[in-house]
């Protein structure tokens, strides 16, 4: 019997990047040692957002969620040993996209590598930082103009690049439907396209076309999930051919990679996620014309803190298995044919092209960000989902049913079944920064800087500059602040206050009981309980929080929240200012031991004696500390139930004397 | 429950004075408490206020109501404002009113969230507060508020809810008021003409994000505006467009609001008197219905009732209602 001719399989990445660039180029090359097939670069929260390692908003956030990278000799660091031309980089940026570009073309170019064999992704889509992740700087229109500088730059240099992502995946994370997740990442790209078309000749546009690759979620509901993608390649076509004109079937294909699903990991057996990651990775494997071209899967102990090397090898091995072990890559398409997959594509395709004709209506994706449209469907369906999941309709296991568990031996030791970064990483980066800072040349780098700044002002494509700005040795921090002087800064609409929550829910006399508790506090204070709502840091993941601000207003709080990047300085100026009884803090970054207890020295010394409650990703060791420093609660992924959270809000009010 | 720290309404005024953030934040939360306990406090403390602020003759205050339908960027444009304001070295008050929930009783202000302002700004101030069900875009502690923050700082902000085309209250707290639309939204106008929406004294078309946009919103507008002249706008209104977000037009903005305020200060003593005797009237309307005021001799009795209340030394609304009330209630009794 002759070997079965199987496909090639997709590339492998685990996204990864922590501490250094030292730290994290020893990482990479494990990874590719065990076989990984291409890189995905985690980048820290200052270098997302434009900040230098030693800005006072970056405190607490350096090498917390990926790696900082400040200037080209982190750049040389992180791929030391590692041949740019035969990588295939992926890299999470956004708001400072072409800078990161910039760094990686200039460090190729001192190395004699031919700029044009590079091969990678940046993801470059903003609209989903606004909905979701909040790593956004600039407003959208000048956003968009970057996001285009970075395609435009790289089809013609740089053609194997994929410019930009466009990201349906962090939609998901926000709460989004399949069909919401459809829509707002194809309306997304619309608007990127519409764009490029008035920035680029006539003839490379169905190149540019070509170069639009998506970046997707995948859900526990594998087979609605695989029925999207699905969905998406029908939906993709159609834009091309009718929107664009591209008829060349290799330019109107639908490209994606995929992180699968990290919301529905679950803290309480956590065991259990290695399960559902491997699900949801069927729903992109599975379709041989959906197929994504890219996988990076979560660990299994994501929600409990930062995994180790060893978890994310347990994913990659999983990817293998399907790949190499089964005989999946040995057959045409599964699907082809079949009535009910084709069916349910069918109905998702169609509501999300209704939705993709609303968005238009309403004068396109830049628009709805804007006046906050998408932000407030976003959040109504996040509070519909964790309704759903609160009042057992939607069944999570080990979370709301089938609680019980044996005790398991791969927690037995929680602080160690997690990854943490050395505190002194921070300082040791801002030594390294400021010697860099120190061995340049001063006049190279003023030069660079008003080169940039020209070019920005004058609506000219901002790469040729930077890469310059990377050769002179221009920082993170100096390549954005010239940025935000041309474009200034931006603040996203949050979306909660004209969200509804839904109704009808089953806990309905939970919150009418806690709607009187409440009414009977604003007679014994004089005025209605109010809660301030923080999230200190760089962290922009504010679902958590806007869920936790409308619930509150759901049950009668008077509820203050200022949207994401506050630092612990801003938040207990408002709660003087505001006058609040009580303060609700949100933290995924790994960052809340320092933030948490900024905020308490602070109102300390501001004379505020006001409860502090905590969120977030929290370990068990530091939730202690923070009890331990004065926090009255901390919460993490286990406490799904809101109106549980509320009670416990409510009871800390009333303990309080009137303010 | 402890007991409640003793206020010193006097010596609270003089820290509001001297802006000292703490006094500002616990008179606020003073003049929101709405318990019958907390009246004769809020009262001493606007009244002291009133005596401080007539010792010193700075030119504290200014009071800038912005008005418009939801959406327009109100907010924002008030962020630019305050911006601007101390850029020129003015210091701001900002009171950011926004709907409560019918159901709930809660609301969601959201307001601080499109500032980001800085924290170590002495000379800026924010406070959000919730209608608590009360109509006409403001707060039941709105005036007093305005009140407070304009006995600390150069100019006082109040951004209403917008969601009605009621908002008429704002009338009676600001100095100046300014209506916010956005380009191409006629049927402001339309309520305008209609009397619906009391004519501003300040009209700012927001959103007007380019050079051809802005011009396009101000002509239209003029042609309009023609027309209202009919219904009794006495001068020109003045026409801004402005965009919170490139920061196009703040700094005309600021100066047509300075013009008006020029304009109306041998008028302003008896406009925020005019002000002060509404609020009273609300205040006793609120607590004693038609009731009382049919019981103290009808509407205009009433009002010169007010009047002369007012006029004693050390009055406020608050203190000038208790006496009202203490009237009402003895006329009950006989």
């Amino acid at each position: 019997m002759s070997e079965p001719k199987r496909e090639r399989p997709w590339i492998m990445r685990t996204y990864a990047g922590h501490s250094t660039a030292r730290a994290s180029n020893e990482l990479y090359r494990t990874n590719l040692g065990k076989g990984q097939t291409g890189l995905s670069v985690a980048f820290d929260l200052p270098t997302q957002t434009g900040y230098d390692s030693d800005h006072p908003l970056a405190r607490g956030e350096v090498g917390k969620v990926g790696v900082p990278v400040s200037h080209l000799g982190d750049m040389r660091t992180l791929f030391d040993g590692l041949p740019l031309e035969r990588m295939n980089t992926s890299m999470t940026i956004n708001a400072t996209a072409p800078w990161l570009l910039a760094l990686y073309v200039a460090l190729a170019e001192e190395r004699g590598e031919n700029v044009a064999e590079l091969r990678g992704t940046t993801q470059n889509d903003l609209v989903k930082e606004y909905l979701s992740r909040g790593t956004y700087v600039f407003a959208p229109e000048p956003s968009l103009k970057l996001t285009t500088d970075v395609v435009a730059y790289t089809v013609e240099k740089v053609p194997h690049w994929n410019p930009t992502n466009v990201c349906s995946y962090h939609l998901q994370e926000a709460g989004a439907t399949p069909v919401q997740e459809l829509a707002y990442a194809l309306s997304t790209a619309i608007a990127l396209l519409d764009s490029a078309r008035a920035r680029v000749p006539a003839d490379i546009f169905p190149e540019v076309v070509g170069r639009i690759s998506f970046f997707v979620n995948a859900g526990i509901r594998f087979v609605e999930e695989l029925c999207k993608m699905r969905a998406f390649t029908v939906l993709w076509e159609r834009i091309c051919k009718e929107r664009y004109g591209v008829t060349d079937e290799k330019l109107t294909r639908f490209r994606y990679g995929v992180q699968v699903n990290s919301l529905g990991l679950t803290e309480p057996q956590p065991e259990n996620n290695i399960v559902r990651i491997v699900l949801e990775m069927l729903a992109v494997t599975l379709s041989k014309d959906a197929r994504a071209r890219a996988v990076q899967l979560p660990a299994w102990n994501e929600a409990l803190g930062l995994p180790r090397p060893w978890d994310q090898q347990w994913s990659l091995r999983a990817q293998q298995i399907l790949a190499f072990e089964t005989d999946l890559l040995e057959h045409e398409d599964l699907f082809t044919g079949s009535v009910v997959v084709e069916r349910e594509v069918k109905a998702l395709a169609d509501a999300a092209w209704a939705e993709v004709e609303e968005i238009e209506r309403r004068g396109g994706v830049i628009r709805a960000v804007e006046s906050g449209y998408l932000k407030q469907r976003l959040v109504e369906s996040n509070a519909a989902r964790l309704a759903r999941i609160e009042r057992g309709e939607q069944v999570v296991v080990g979370v709301n049913r089938f609680v019980e568990s044996e005790p398991s031996p791969l927690v037995e030791n929680l602080d160690e079944a997690i990854l943490t970064v050395d505190p002194a990483v921070e300082a040791e980066q801002i030594a390294a920064l400021n010697a860099w800072r120190k061995q340049r040349d001063a006049s190279r780098v003023e030069a660079a800087l008003r080169g940039l700044k020209d070019a920005a002002s004058k609506g000219e494509n901002v790469m040729p500059a930077s890469i310059a700005a990377a050769h002179a040795g221009v920082t993170t921090g100096e390549w954005a602040a010239a940025l935000r002087e041309v474009f200034g800064e931006y603040r996203a609409p949050t979306g909660v206050a004209g969200a509804s929550m839904p109704s009808a829910t089953s806990d309905a006399t939970r919150v009418q009981a806690l709607r009187d508790t409440l009414t009977g506090l604003e007679a014994r204070f004089g005025r209605r309980p109010k809660l301030l709502v923080g999230k200190p840091g760089l962290d922009g993941h504010s679902n958590g929080a806007e869920q936790i601000a409308i619930k509150a207003r759901d049950v009668g709080f008077d509820v203050v929240y200022e949207g994401i990047r506050v630092t612990p300085e801003q938040l207990v100026a408002s709660a003087l200012e505001e006058g609040v009884h009580l303060i609700g803090l949100s933290i995924l970054s790994g960052s809340h031991l320092v933030l948490a207890l900024d905020v308490l020295d602070r109102l300390r010394a501001a004379g505020l004696d006001v409860p502090v409650v905590v969120g977030g990703i929290i370990p068990d060791a530091d939730a202690k500390r923070l009890l331990a420093a004065g926090v009255a609660r901390v919460y993490t992924p286990k406490d799904f139930e809101l109106s549980r959270i509320m009670e416990d809000l409510v009871a800390l009010v009333a303990e309080r004397d009137a303010a | 429950m402890r007991p409640e720290p003793t206020i010193d309404p006097r010596e609270l005024a003089r820290g509001v004075r001297a802006r000292d953030k703490a006094s500002i934040a616990r008179a606020l939360n003073l003049v929101e408490d709405r318990r019958p306990s907390a009246r004769a406090t809020v009262g001493a403390l606007l009244g002291a206020l009133r005596e401080e602020t007539r010792r010193d003759d700075a030119p504290r205050g200014a009071r800038v109501g912005l008005t418009g339908p939801p959406g327009v960027g109100k907010s924002s444009l008030a962020a630019a404002l305050a911006r601007q304001l101390r850029r020129d070295g003015r210091s701001v008050g900002i009171v950011a009113i926004d709907p409560s929930s019918v159901k709930s009783g809660g609301a969601l202000l959201g307001d601080r969230a499109r500032m980001g302002f800085d924290p170590t700004d002495n000379s800026l101030f924010v406070r959000s507060l919730a209608t608590g069900g009360e109509a006409g875009g403001l707060s039941w502690s709105t005036p007093a508020a305005v009140h407070v923050l304009g006995a600390a700082y150069d100019v006082v902000l109040v951004e209403t809810t917008g969601v009605g085309q009621t908002e008429t209250d704002v009338r009676h707290v600001a100095d100046t008021v300014v209506l916010v639309i956005q380009p191409g939204s006629g049927d402001v106008l339309q309520f305008l003409k209609a009397g619906v929406m009391e004519i501003p004294d300040v009209l700012a078309v927001n959103k007007a994000d380019h050079e051809e946009l802005a011009r396009r919103a101000l002509a239209d507008l003029r042609g309009a505006l023609h027309s209202l002249s009919v219904v009794g706008a006495s001068r020109e209104l003045p026409l801004v467009a402005t965009s919170a977000s490139t920061g196009r037009g703040v700094e005309e903005l600021v100066a047509a609001i300075d013009a008006h305020h020029a304009e109306l200060a041998s008028r302003l003593a008896e406009h925020r008197a005019d002000g002060e005797r509404a609020w009273t009237t609300h205040l006793f309307v609120r607590l004693h219905g038609e009731h009382g005021v049919t019981t103290l001799g009808g509407r205009a009795a009433l009002l010169d009732a007010v009047r002369d209340e007012l006029a004693k030394d050390g009055a406020s609304a608050p203190t000038a209602c208790a006496a009202l009330s203490a009237r009402f209630l003895s006329t009950m009794q006989a």
